[in-house]
């Protein structure tokens, strides 16, 4: 049974119909691709995945559990968590607090002890101190713990939004252009870096992409979206040398 | 009925006032996206300033309302360039807030300048009441009734017929986009704040000349209530300030008469409650949904 | 490796516990010092007589910090709250017969619970609206709530209430300032802070992680309100008379001002700023008219100073010492 079972997934903007009919199948521990020309609606279906939007028609089933109509938080409690294509990190406060907020939902301690600040309170912080620091190591990150989150290069706050949602332990993780703005050599140590996060984690990727060199470099499966429709679905292989997807982006000659 | 219906036109009097009051902030808020908190307290300072034209300087009263009109408007793009321009790019928290202290900086200078004791202003309004069967509609209820109407159909022509009006259309809608098409979104939205602000200046010609009490909160609490109305009507949409304004004040009105006067405000504030809940963009209002 | 982590554990618990020493010691001390003031011929009368009302406004300020510095929500109604507080209090002590401090206590729990309730259902409605609208729907329920206190009979209409028991002391004051503070800086300082900080930093993404930003905006509410009645009921109980008009949107400005002056997010800033804007007025009685007009400057200039291009500019200038530099941004961690 496959992890994520995306089924007519579709949504109306006002007269505009945004997504329409995307059938999406990812198995689990699969790197899945999703590509296509600004405006397709990529970031839309990741904003329907995440319950940023609740779609007009459609399922999407993750582990066999329904998740349409559900909040962003029941969602990602789920196992969905997400980066965005703007960054969208807590700029004023730490890099450590960054991940360690994401962690809320793991170490309950009550608000009695957070009040009286208890020993589960103590206890509670220091765990997520450890875990925190732990998965920030992961990136090289744990050098800048104590740095407000704003104040990181543009590279290393992509790679904190990435750190700040594996925290929340998700079986899915959808990465929303991780590569943009990055030159080749920063490219490849991302593409690295996926790699290493799914066999670390265990986590089923799915991401947004334009550098093609990434795309075909490490997804094994890619659907292309177009004007919010499925145009081609399959390895890189067929998919970048489909001749409808070419000029998709290229236009027509 | 007799009374019912004199309280019925003296709440479309009061609702004509805040429908002029809500106008500015509903363009203010479709442009720039801000509550301009400081929109009631401008009224306060067109009142002031017609007393100080016709009671202190001795103008004539037609002037003195036309300078009344045009210091309330510079006053507001003054405002927009000294405190909302610069924050343009901040959290919205900050402007808020900024928003707040002009409002209590306009209070606390009329507060210095004129001080705390109420001073009686007799209205420059001096037309004879009609009598309809047994209802009498004062000469200040009708004038508002005749420069509302005016300046409301002036408003509705200029915003769908005029460049300037359609760029203010544009700039509401999708401000980068108006930028690409060549309209300086600076002016325009200075614009705004002029027409917004000279709206103030005839709801507090208006409002003076039915209350003849000057104070410095005078504007505050009215600026509120037409707040409530621009949300009633519809936030950002022109004909849902005169709309809600007329229903606000014809609310408030009856509520006074036959609940209590003390109660009448909460039934006021109530309303921006139930509406902010039930469908926040208010009767003539559209959806707008966040693009993330 | 292990030695070398359970070493650094000792130091970090030997670092606590003598953080922990030094606050009780201070919180002692500090009690010495207030009893000093309050008793002896260091403060002349007008400024005893400031030391409960300057509590009274720390513990306003606090509360509303979490609100406006740490959630990033304005809320323009904490008056309200604080009159739900004061007249609840109030009320009780008139109507029961039990001893002073005893009855005193009760009042000011109730005071805070009920205030928190309402605090809690009018987070309700909000949950949905954010920056602008929150505020206004806060200006809303605290006219609505004073509108409601003006027509009642049993909270004695415009007239309010008078002859309540005069309870308020130095005493009361400091432990119920220290307990604000203490419960405060815990909270935002734990998770549920963190939560709360993440929601004004960026609510969407704080949702993607999981943190229900409708549930954290309430319980902030609730926890604002609780602390603004209990001030309410030192407030009625300090000078034994109670009117509607005491808790006006113009009262929930001047907490505002506070919170703005002493930096969102700073309890630090808040502490000092309520009382630095307790004694002032007090202290420039004379220059009273110009009350007004300062604390909308420091309103508009506090703004400004957050203007990305007037920062840009400070930040660039070598010149300016590094404090001016820093006036005005948005505080971390609390204390």
């Amino acid at each position: 049974m496959a992890l994520l079972e995306v089924k007519n997934l579709g949504i109306n903007f006002g007269g505009l119909r945004a997504v329409d009919g995307v059938n999406l199948t990812i198995e689990e521990g699969q790197l899945y691709g999703l590509i296509g020309p600004n405006g397709a609606g990529k970031t839309t279906v990741f904003n329907l995945l995440t319950g940023v939007y609740k779609p007009t028609s459609g399922t999407i089933r993750l582990d066999n559990e329904s998740i349409v109509g559900k909040s962003s938080s029941q969602i990602c409690q789920t196992g969905i968590a997400r980066t965005f294509q703007n960054i969208r990190l807590f700029n004023n406060m730490t890099v450590l607090e960054n991940v360690k907020a994401a962690f809320h939902n793991e170490f309950k301690y009550s608000l009695l002890a957070s009040l009286l600040h208890s020993k589960s309170f103590s206890s509670g912080e220091k765990e997520m101190d450890k875990r925190a620091l732990d998965l920030l190591k992961v990136f090289g990150l744990d050098i800048y713990a104590d740095e407000y989150a704003c104040n990181l290069s543009y590279g290393a706050q992509r790679k904190l939004e990435i750190a700040r949602a594996l925290a929340t332990n998700p079986k899915l993780l959808l990465l929303d252009e991780p590569a943009a703005g990055m030159n080749p050599q920063e490219t490849s140590e991302l593409m690295d870096t996926i790699r290493l996060i799914r066999e670390r984690f265990h986590v089923t990727i799915l991401l947004i992409e334009h550098d093609m060199k990434l795309v075909s470099g490490i997804c094994e499966e890619i659907l292309v979206l177009n004007f919010g429709t499925e145009l081609a679905k399959g390895t890189p292989d067929e998919v970048l040398n489909n001749p409808e997807v070419i000029t998709a982006y290229l236009g027509e000659e | 009925m007799v009374r019912f219906l004199e309280q019925f036109i003296n709440g479309l009097s009061v609702g004509s006032v805040y429908a002029l009051i809500a106008l500015g902030y509903t363009m203010v808020y479709g442009i720039a996206r801000m509550i301009n908190f400081a929109h009631g307290d401008i009224i306060m300072v067109g009142a002031y300033v017609l007393y100080v034209c016709k009671s202190i300087i001795g103008l004539p009263s037609i002037v003195s309302v036309i300078v009344t009109i045009v210091f309330c408007s510079l006053l507001g793009i003054t405002i927009e360039k000294i405190a909302y321009k610069p924050l343009r790019k901040a959290p919205s928290l900050a402007v808020l807030i900024t928003a707040i202290g002009m409002s209590f900086l306009l209070q606390a200078l009329s507060l210095l300048i004129f001080g705390a004791n109420p001073i009686t202003f007799p209205s420059v309004i001096k037309v004879s009441p009609i009598y309809i069967g047994s209802i009498t509609i004062s000469g200040i209820t009708i004038i508002t009734f005749v420069v509302t109407f005016i300046c409301m159909i002036g408003l509705t022509y200029f915003v769908n017929n005029t460049k300037a009006g359609s760029a203010m259309r544009a700039a509401s809608e999708d401000k980068p986009a108006a930028e690409l098409m060549g309209i300086n979104v600076n002016r325009t939205i200075s614009m705004v704040f002029a027409i917004g602000s000279a709206l103030a200046g005839v709801a507090g010609f208006l409002y003076i000349s039915q209350y003849q009490s000057l104070m410095p909160t005078l504007g505050a609490l009215p600026g509120i209530k037409a707040f409530v109305a621009a949300v009633l009507g519809g936030i950002g949409s022109i004909p849902g300030a005169m709309l809600g304004g007329i229903m606000l004040g014809v609310i408030e009105s009856l509520s006074k008469a036959y609940i209590s006067t003390q109660l009448a405000d909460a039934i006021v504030f109530g309303i921006l409650v139930i509406v902010l809940i039930v469908k926040p963009s208010g009767l003539l209002g559209k959806n707008s949904i966040e693009k993330v | 490796m292990e030695k070398k982590a359970s070493n650094n554990m000792n130091l970090k618990n030997n670092k606590n516990f003598n953080k922990k020493i030094i606050a009780v010691v201070g919180i002692v001390v500090g009690y010495i010092l207030i009893s000093l003031l309050a008793n002896g011929d260091l403060l002349s009368r007008q400024f005893k007589s400031l030391i409960v009302p300057a509590g009274i406004n720390i513990i306003l300020a606090v509360s509303l910090n979490l609100t406006v510095g740490f959630l990033g929500e304005l809320s323009l109604g904490h008056a309200g709250f604080m009159s739900i507080g004061a007249y609840t209090a109030a009320l009780f002590t008139l109507n029961m017969n039990l001893p002073g401090p005893l009855e005193f206590m009760i009042a000011i729990v109730l005071a805070g619970l009920i205030a928190g309730l309402f605090g809690y259902l009018i987070g309700v409605p909000v949950l949905r609206l954010r920056g602008d609208y929150l505020a206004i729907v806060t200006l809303a329920f605290g006219e609505i709530i004073r509108s409601l206190i003006n027509s009642f009979k049993f909270t004695g209409g415009a007239i309010g209430l008078s002859k309540i028991p005069r309870y308020s002391n130095y005493t009361w004051v400091y432990v119920l300032v220290i307990l604000t503070i203490l419960l405060s800086y815990n909270f935002v300082t734990s998770r549920y802070g963190r939560a709360i900080k993440s929601i004004r930093e960026n609510y969407i993404a704080a949702e993607t992680i999981g943190i229900k930003v409708s549930r954290y905006k309430t319980l902030t509410f609730a926890i604002a309100a609780f602390f603004a009645g209990v001030a309410g009921a030192l407030y009625s109980h300090n000078f034994g008379v109670l009117r509607p008009s005491d808790f006006d949107y113009n009262k929930s400005i001047e907490i505002l001002v506070i919170v703005v002056l002493g930096g969102m997010g700073s309890i630090r800033g808040s502490v000092i700023a309520a009382i630095l804007l307790t004694i002032l007025p007090e202290a420039l009685r004379a220059v009273n008219e110009f009350r007004m007009l300062l604390y909308a400057i420091v309103l508009i200039i506090m703004m400004l100073l957050r203007s990305p291009d007037l920062r840009a500019k400070i930040e660039e200038n070598e010149k300016l010492p590094k404090f001016i530099k820093n006036f005005g941004k948005i505080k971390e961690g609390g204390i």
